[in-house]
């Protein structure tokens, strides 16, 4: 009986991988547990191993090749004794690898996340000149390298940040350059760094801490809040605190609920912070070089998905996008939709999509939650008088309540519906695919909110 | 390691009140005193008369700053939570006096005496606790955060513990600028037990930062006592798992103070990473002037006042060295002038403007 081998994910987020070599050849025999291939992606590498014994019959993918998605076949095993194989249907890939825990494709229903396929998306409206295509990953990396080449008191401190290269392989090549001194790994120490972070930062340096994920930054809140934030205001204006907390926010998948939670509005409701959110590679690399030149504490919040994903940047080492400007990244007439982060580009797609039912959305990406740039909001919904706000957040006391309440406050009377928030749901995040992908706000909802505000759809 | 870390007791020939014979015999003339900038060079066996004298105005300073705050704070003029160093100033006073310029100071919310030992002015100090512009924060940061950048002093922090990693952050940045300076960074018995201390004394000996943790040990953490909040015996020994060197000190000595001070100050400017220094020390009023005490007898506080005050035990030297009654008595009344004018002026200073509500939020000056 024929069994299908597929290209496993290493990761909840990993799409696709390179099959960097091959053990067997086409006729070898082997045996369950044998490591047959050795695939890797940008950041991790993983031997693949049979899990029955049998006779190779066929290689699908090439040494060395790259891009093969995730549940492709890459070869194919005759059992050696078909009795002992369950589950036979090579459609239902009893030859799994070892590790594969992300949803594969044959899992993925009607709900699913909206697949993670690294599109190229063009740079948004103020970038010019030669353009390279280029991960968010690789733009944030660029952007604390130069930030340390040009400040030798700007250091970067967190969990794996060095010798591993980063646990998401953001600070890939960073220590090789910068040494020990200014990439320091830590223990698994949230608070301590954070507080220690901040003591370094009173003390005339400026440091860069990553969380390996927010989640993780809940153990260490009280040195934001209390001690990076307050201490300005609490100093008379004696005590700047210039340093950067960042690293993954929000939901990744099939994390569940411990480690997919979005940290925006937690941190944008306190003064003294400023927060920033980019979507594409270019505002990521931008805004994290004017992160670590600002004299606040900087809360930067980045996204697990949005990391492999390729955007045109400019070729330039001085990319610098000033915190509290909000980019509109389509226009339109109809209606306003505000994103930010990875919900830029489902609002994208929404939009997109709107357009062929003759809607003409507006998207704006805040870019920055505090300083809000509420004018152009403002501006867009005096235009388009409908309002849709998008995060991936729990709705209460979300970044959209903020935005309903300032669109309805001041700009009222051009309102032609009320606004209307698209979030998660009011639930901590569950494991199951199906769950998880009803808990988090997709392309359809945003579809269905515009639509209600335009009453086309009845109000949900 | 050269030294092995334990837990040893610096109680040795200056404890019990008495110091050693000086060399110097007294001298007639004035001691100015300079807060924060103590005398170069003081032998910490045999302190000479003047260096003494500093010591004694220093600790005197506080004490009675401390009792005028109290007594604004019964009047009204001083509000929210104020806590009083009573007791507690041979620790402080010790410390900076073997300190040198450039090293950096943090504490928690008890800290007036740490402000003022620093060399912060009483009038700003004073003129924060009553809210006003003049004082250090202008008025919005109050008795437990205030903060003097010039003087090297970073806080005055309300939440316990959190001092603590942020002290080690700054001996971070003298290690990592090459500054030779130290972190001194003070605690209290009840930030002992926060898990973020062993979190920081952990990096601190693994990266081996120049930080002296002065745990100020005054015996309660606010009505608990510490045999009923602390597991295991000297607090000295928390570093120990870390190989940090820790030191049970004599608090209401000032002398016992300097001489582990000089001590810890040496071995972190050698490179060799953090100190711990227990400071036995106690507070004779309550943890904060609403605190009715009620957690210990009157005859504890009595006793500890009666036989063991650092500021009487130094009198009482200073006394011995041939010091006139005199010149101490001129030395009292000076001090209990300034404060009396730092006191007028902390009242006369206007509140802060209505507009610097607004003001100090966040700092101008990021990419435009």
């Amino acid at each position: 009986m024929s069994i299908s081998i597929t290209m496993p994910a290493l990761s909840p987020t990993m799409t696709e991988g390179k099959l960097a070599k091959w053990f067997v050849k086409v006729g070898d025999t082997v045996r369950s547990g044998d490591v047959i291939a050795e695939i890797e992606t940008d950041k991790a590498m993983m031997e693949v191993e049979a899990m029955d014994d049998g006779v190779v019959t066929a290689l699908h993918a090439a040494e060395g090749e790259e891009g093969i998605a995730v549940g492709t076949a890459i070869a194919d095993m005759e059992g050696e004794d078909d009795a002992s194989l369950a589950v036979s249907a090579p459609d239902q890939a009893p030859v799994a690898p070892t590790l594969t825990q992300a949803p594969a494709p044959t899992l993925t229903q009607a709900h699913a996340p909206t697949p993670v396929s690294a599109p190229v998306i063009a740079a948004s409206e103020h970038l010019s000149g030669h353009m390279v295509s280029t991960t968010v990953r690789e733009a944030l990396r660029d952007a604390m390298a130069e930030e340390m080449r040009r400040d030798e008191n700007v250091f970067l401190m967190g969990e794996e940040v060095g010798e591993y290269q980063g646990a998401y392989k953001v600070s890939q090549g960073l220590l090789e350059e910068f040494g020990a001194k200014r990439v320091i790994d830590t223990p698994i120490t949230e608070m301590g760094f954070a507080g220690l972070g901040v003591g370094a930062a009173f003390g005339e340096l400026r440091p860069v801490i990553e969380f390996m994920t927010f989640n993780f930054a809940m153990q260490a809140i009280d040195q934001i809040i209390n001690s990076a934030a307050k201490t300005l205001y609490m100093s008379g204006g004696q005590m700047g605190c210039p340093i950067v907390f960042r690293g993954p926010n929000g939901a990744a998948a099939r994390v569940a609920a411990q480690h997919s939670q979005c940290f925006a509005s937690w941190y944008a409701h306190c003064p003294g912070l400023k927060v920033v959110a980019p979507w594409s590679a270019a505002d990521a690399k931008g805004l994290l070089k004017a992160a670590i030149r600002d004299p606040n504490p900087v809360i930067f919040l980045e996204n697990e998905v949005l990391y492999g994903q390729s955007f045109d940047i400019p070729d330039t080492d001085d990319l610098l996008i000033p915190i509290g400007k909000a980019n509109i990244v389509r226009e339109g007439t109809d209606v306003t939709i505000t994103a930010f982060s990875i919900m830029v580009g489902k609002a994208l797609e929404a939009a997109d999509k709107l357009a062929e039912q003759g809607i003409s959305a507006e998207v704006i990406d805040l870019r920055s939650l505090r300083p809000l740039d509420i004018d152009t909001i403002l501006k867009s919904v005096q235009k388009t008088n409908r309002f849709v706000s998008c995060e991936e957040g729990f709705p209460f006391a979300g970044i959209g309540a903020e935005l309903s309440a300032q669109v309805t406050e001041k700009a009222f009377d051009w309102l032609d519906a009320p606004p209307k928030r698209v979030s998660g749901i009011d639930v901590p995040m569950p494991y199951a695919a199906n769950l998880e992908a009803l808990a988090l706000p997709q392309v359809d909802t945003i579809i269905d909110a515009v639509l209600e505000v335009s009453y086309q759809k009845e109000r949900g | 390691m050269a030294k092995s870390p334990q837990t040893r007791s610096a109680t040795s020939a200056t404890s019990g009140n008495k110091a050693p014979a000086p060399k110097t015999k007294a001298t007639s003339k004035s001691v100015r005193r300079v807060p924060g900038r103590p005398p170069k060079n003081i032998p910490i066996e045999t302190p000479d008369t003047d260096s003494l004298l500093g010591l004694y105005e220093d600790m005197l300073m506080i004490r009675r700053f401390e009792e005028k705050a109290g007594q604004l704070y019964g009047m009204g003029m001083i509000g929210g939570f104020c806590h009083l160093y009573i007791g507690q100033e041979a620790i402080v006073v010790g410390m900076q006096s073997v300190s040198r310029e450039g090293d950096s100071v943090i504490t928690s919310y008890r800290d007036h005496g740490h402000m003022l030992a620093c060399g912060m002015t009483a009038n700003g100090v004073m003129a924060e606790l009553t809210g006003r512009k003049d004082g250090y924060s202008k008025g919005k940061g109050g008795s437990m955060h205030m903060f003097s950048r010039e003087k090297h002093f970073y806080g005055g922090h309300g939440i316990v513990a959190a001092q603590v990693p942020i002290g080690a952050g700054l001996a971070f940045s003298h290690k990592y600028r090459e500054t030779g300076g130290v972190s001194l960074t003070y605690l209290g018995d009840g930030a002992i037990n926060q898990g973020q201390v062993y979190e920081t004394f952990n990096m601190a000996a693994l990266w081996k930062l120049p930080v002296i943790f002065v745990i100020e040990n005054n015996q309660y953490g606010m009505g608990t006592s510490v045999t009923r909040a602390a597991a295991g015996r000297a607090l000295a020994d928390r570093g120990k798992a870390y190989g940090i060197p820790g030191m049970q000190v004599d608090g209401m000595n000032v002398l016992a103070v300097r001489e582990a001070g000089a001590e810890a100050m040496a071995y972190c400017r050698e490179g060799k990473g953090p100190y711990i220094l227990e400071m036995q020390t106690y507070r004779y009023r309550g943890h904060s002037m609403s605190d009715p005490a009620k957690y210990r007898t009157r005859e504890e506080v009595d006793a500890m006042r009666k036989q063991r005050d650092p500021i009487d035990a130094l009198r009482e030297v200073l006394i011995a060295e041939g010091i006139e009654n005199d010149q101490i008595k001129a030395i009292d009344a000076k001090i209990k002038a300034e404060v009396t004018q730092a006191s007028d002026f902390a009242l006369a200073s206007p509140e802060p403007d209505p507009a610097e509500l607004w003001t100090d939020v966040i700092r101008e000056g990021g990419v435009i």
